[in-house]
């Protein structure tokens, strides 16, 4: 009934079997008052290997393995963890994290498995998807291959990770759900220099994969030639404009703005506590016509999907803005229980030391009608922007930022001169009922997204075709 | 409305560590024998363990409560010029053992570095002076919950706009590390750090704001008063009400002392090993050149007692030394490891883990008297987002603050950028304020920039 996998690596070293795992349960969730929780398993490996100077000189393996114990009762969590899993230190957690409920009578709960409804990754370890070797040879390809595009790269620093996480929830309930997530990604980062003048540019990619991946499509390759692009358009650069403009973002990685403007605003636990900007305003006219944005977990592969979320609830297709109206949050159980809804599967941890809370899978639009090129036609003074770095929110104003690392003036229609990196700043509520045209070309971004809340880093994904956004304030040091 | 959570456990939370200073001393011994007999030519094995206490209150109620307790045992093994590294926070005889073999084999397939290698044994530390570090909170929960009651009330106490809130935490966390190598150094110590903080939302005709206030410090006696943070954090958030765009112009601009510690933060990563030998800085070979006004010194006090960054020693057991950064505006060092250093044909500088509690020497005026020394400007408390790139200096973030003129706060601002670039903005200090955050690593003052473009309608 337990996935061997996880029997192996998380309860035979410590000696635990379905009698232990019932009577923790009974301890834990058995006392009067307790609304639900969890116990939740993870053992994790991690590894990295990064190239500089041409020459693979570090690499690092880490395991982590603990559990952690939730008690959930009303508005109230109790939380303990522990990195040993022995019978007594997880009783002890359990007592711990039970510090918030009514002293009882411990009853038993039975253990039921449940088995997740898909299988979106193969669960094979990535760390063992090629050979040592094989994985300096991959970065060695990568160095030359960018060192080859061009004469004025100086500097290339490359890096492979991958990692495999087993998972099993016991909820309160008794339902016991396991998941086995792999995770792969690589990095290319590139100086370049000109006279003096030195830019950089930076590429990458990956998902819930092995490492083959980034070979069997020539990816490797791809985002080394990509990085060097990039620094060498930014060696051509000149001040960005600064004020209100038309704003056209292409297509895929830029999706970080709908992570940013609306994504964070709609988590349910902002919602319930009112905190939010759009808090309350389900049903209203947040974004132009023929918008609709999703937040979808079960797509294959990406490095935001997840087979089942962090509390063991399948994670779902969930519509959060459909034709311009906003229709729902995205809830984990403690915040759907509270707004009287149900969970839609976004309930994530980082690990077992953190409080799972309502978070992000892959979140983008839906493609629209227009011909790209046929969009930035229709601009006659703007800017372009293809590629971003990060971005932030203030959920309460609505205020948001994303940074630009690679745009162009748009003029008389053309696109024209590159421009340095600025910072794009607006209003998460309003910025979406400014969007004029939408792209034929929706594109999810290449798996290189983590998303950050209350100190948790989780791997996203994100997705848009080309939009046209008429008026965003744009953070360049010309004033017009 | 509803009753005070019924706590359970009236036992002081847990500042003991589970584990003994010679346990974790023996673990590192271990993991350096086991690597030794493997065939390591060196190697470096740092054990931690931390146990802490998280408590948040909101709307009076407790919401959560979290027991931490961690621990990592990470190894470095060096063989020859290669090396491999590994961790695990898993302390079983087996993990252990699986660890250090990782590290070994992992370094048997990496590449023979020139520069590897571990400081000379001359640079590391051999006494050490004891800095205070380590005061632990005997904080009970029912107490702990009381200072975060009587901080988030006080903010709804203080400001009628209040109508809602984040809450109240306290946190409270107690660690002790070992660091040990094969050259025979060993060396370890224990410290706390302790914080109140506290987030209010509040509204207003055209929408909302939320604003916070905290308080950090080693000792809990060195805390702030609930009561004031609870109120500081009301008046912040309040403040902001009405925030109003501004056309795009140019213009002076003051950062706050919590902002402007972000442009000396963006100063230290550019002098950091990693920055000059990577070729990744805007001050790139900028020793002895004179980045600031001549009237600036900004100094790395790693030893000061209960500093927030201080350390006796550096991630590599190399002893660390107060010293200036910046003196007379020019840069006097980079902050290295023994790593950086080889590659960079210099000496360690004992920044194994970064710099530690750099300072910005404090002007003579307060906070009032650097807004009347700008005059006319923006006043920035609030960045957000990265827009920083650090090959090149060029600066573009969003901003919220103040409009001020004639040195007086006329009203908040929101949805703006501010941009140029930092080789520049740091030549265009004008003054550094007398009222310095002392709440981090990085203490400064306010600093007031000649010039910045500022983005709005």
């Amino acid at each position: 009934m337990i996935d061997n996998l996880a029997r192996q690596t998380l309860l035979d070293p410590a000696g635990l079997g379905e009698s232990e795992l019932s009577r923790l349960l009974g301890t834990t969730f058995g006392r009067e008052g307790v609304d639900g929780g969890d116990c939740y398993f993870q053992f994790a490996c991690q590894e990295g290997w990064s190239l500089e100077d041409g020459i693979v000189k570090s690499a690092s393996f880490n395991i982590e393995r603990g559990a952690g114990i939730r008690v959930v009762r009303g508005e109230q969590t109790g939380f303990a963890y522990s990195d040993d899993l022995a019978m007594p230190a997880l009783l002890e957690a359990a007592g711990t994290a039970c510090s918030i409920a009514r002293a009882g009578q411990s009853g038993s709960v039975a253990v039921q498995g449940r088995t997740p409804a898909r299988e979106l990754y193969v669960p094979d370890n990535p760390i063992d998807s090629l050979g040592e070797q094989e994985k300096i040879d991959l970065l060695k390809e990568v160095d030359a291959e960018a060192r080859a595009a061009d004469p004025r790269v100086t500097q290339v620093m490359c890096s492979l990770a991958g990692s495999r996480e087993v998972v099993m929830v016991l909820n309160a309930r008794g339902e016991l759900t396991t998941d086995v997530r792999p995770l792969v990604r690589l990095n290319v980062q590139v100086i370049v220099e000109q006279g003096g003048r030195r830019e950089s540019g930076s590429s990458g990619g990956g998902g819930r994969f092995g490492y083959r991946h980034f070979r069997e499509h020539g990816q490797a390759a791809a985002h080394a030639r990509e990085a060097v692009r990039q620094a060498l358009v930014n060696l051509e650069a000149v001040d960005a404009p600064a004020g209100s403009m038309k704003v056209v973002l292409g297509p895929g990685w830029p999706g970080v703005l709908l992570h940013e403007a609306i994504g964070h605003g709609l988590e349910g636990d902002f919602n319930r506590k009112g905190t939010s900007a759009f808090a309350g305003r389900i049903g209203e006219r947040v974004a132009a016509e023929g918008i609709t944005i999703v937040d979808d977990g079960t797509l294959a592969e990406r490095r935001g999907s997840l087979n089942v979320d962090d509390e063991g609830n399948p994670t779902e297709e969930t519509v959060l803005i459909e034709d311009g109206i906003l229709r729902g949050y995205m809830q984990d159980e403690l915040n759907a229980r509270l707004s009287g809804t149900q969970t839609t599967g976004n309930g994530r941890r980082e690990s077992y030391a953190h409080l799972p809370m309502p978070r992000m899978t892959n979140t983008y639009m839906l493609g629209g009608n227009a011909d790209p090129e046929e969009i930035i036609g229709s601009v006659e003074d703007g800017l372009y922007a293809v590629n971003f770095g990060g971005g932030q929110v203030d959920i309460t104003s609505g205020k948001f930022v994303f940074s630009a690392s690679e745009a162009y003036l748009i003029e008389n229609g053309k696109v024209t001169r590159p421009v340095k990196g600025a910072t794009l700043i607006g209003n998460g509520p309003d910025v979406l009922t400014r969007v004029s045209m939408v792209g034929n070309d929706m594109q999810l971004d290449p798996g290189v997204g983590t998303c950050g809340k209350e100190g948790q880093g989780v791997p996203v994904g994100v997705g848009q075709p080309t939009l046209r956004i008429d008026g965003m304030t744009v953070g360049g040091t010309r004033a017009a | 409305m509803s009753q005070r959570p019924a706590v359970e456990t009236p036992e002081a939370a847990a500042q003991a560590l589970s584990h003994s200073p010679e346990s974790l001393r023996a673990r590192v011994q271990q993991a350096l024998e086991e690597a030794k007999k493997r065939g390591a030519s060196d190697a470096q094995v740092v054990v931690s363990h931390s146990v802490g206490l998280d408590l948040g209150v909101r709307k009076g109620e407790i919401e959560t409560l979290e027991h931490e307790r961690d621990q990592n045992l990470s190894l470095i093994a060096h063989f020859g010029q290669s090396k491999g590294a590994a961790s695990t926070t898993d302390f079983s005889e087996q993990a252990l053992l699986d660890t250090v073999e990782a590290a070994c084999r992992i370094a048997r397939y990496t590449e023979p570095d020139p520069y590897a290698g571990m400081p000379s044994i001359a640079f590391k530390a051999v006494d050490w002076e004891d800095l205070d570090l380590d005061h632990p909170w005997e904080l009970s929960i029912a107490q702990a919950t009381e200072l975060a009651q009587r901080t988030e009330q006080a903010g709804f106490d203080a400001e009628s706009r209040i109508e809602n809130s984040e809450g109240a935490s306290v946190n409270t966390r107690r660690a002790m590390a070992f660091l040990g190598d094969t050259q025979g150094f060993m060396g370890g110590y224990r410290s706390t750090r302790h914080s109140l903080s506290c987030a209010l939302v509040a509204r207003g005709d055209d929408g909302m704001q939320r604003d916070y206030a905290y308080s950090v410090s080693r000792r809990a006696a060195d805390l702030g008063i609930p009561e004031d943070i609870g109120r500081e954090a009301a008046e912040r958030t309040v403040r902001r009400l009405g925030g109003e765009k501004l056309s795009t112009r140019s213009c002076p601009v003051l950062f706050a002392p919590e902002m402007a510690r972000t442009l000396i933060g963006s100063f230290t990563r550019a002098i950091s090993g990693p920055a000059q030998f990577r070729e990744s800085s805007f001050l790139l070979n900028a020793l002895d050149e004179r980045i600031f006004p001549e009237w600036m010194r900004i100094e790395e006090r790693p030893l000061t007692p209960r500093g927030l960054g201080s350390a006796p020693f550096d991630g590599e057991g190399v002893q660390t030394r107060n010293r200036p950064l910046v003196d007379r505006g020019v840069l006097r060092s980079y902050t290295l490891d023994s790593y950086a250093a080889r590659r960079l044909g210099r000496e360690t500088t004992g920044n194994a883990g970064g710099a530690r509690n750099v300072t910005v020497r404090p002007g003579t005026l307060d906070a009032p008297g650097m807004l009347r020394e700008m005059g006319t400007g923006l006043l920035v408390t609030e960045l957000i987002g990265q827009g920083v790139n650090p090959v090149t200096g060029d600066y573009s973030r969003g901003a919220a603050g103040f409009w001020v003129e004639n040195g007086e706060i006329v009203h908040p601002v929101e949805e703006i950028t501010i941009a140029g670039n930092l080789r520049d903005m740091f030549r265009a200090i004008v003054a550094t304020g007398s009222d310095v955050d002392y709440r981090g690593n990085i203490r400064t003052g306010s600093i007031l920039i000649e010039s910045m473009t500022v983005a709005g309608e």
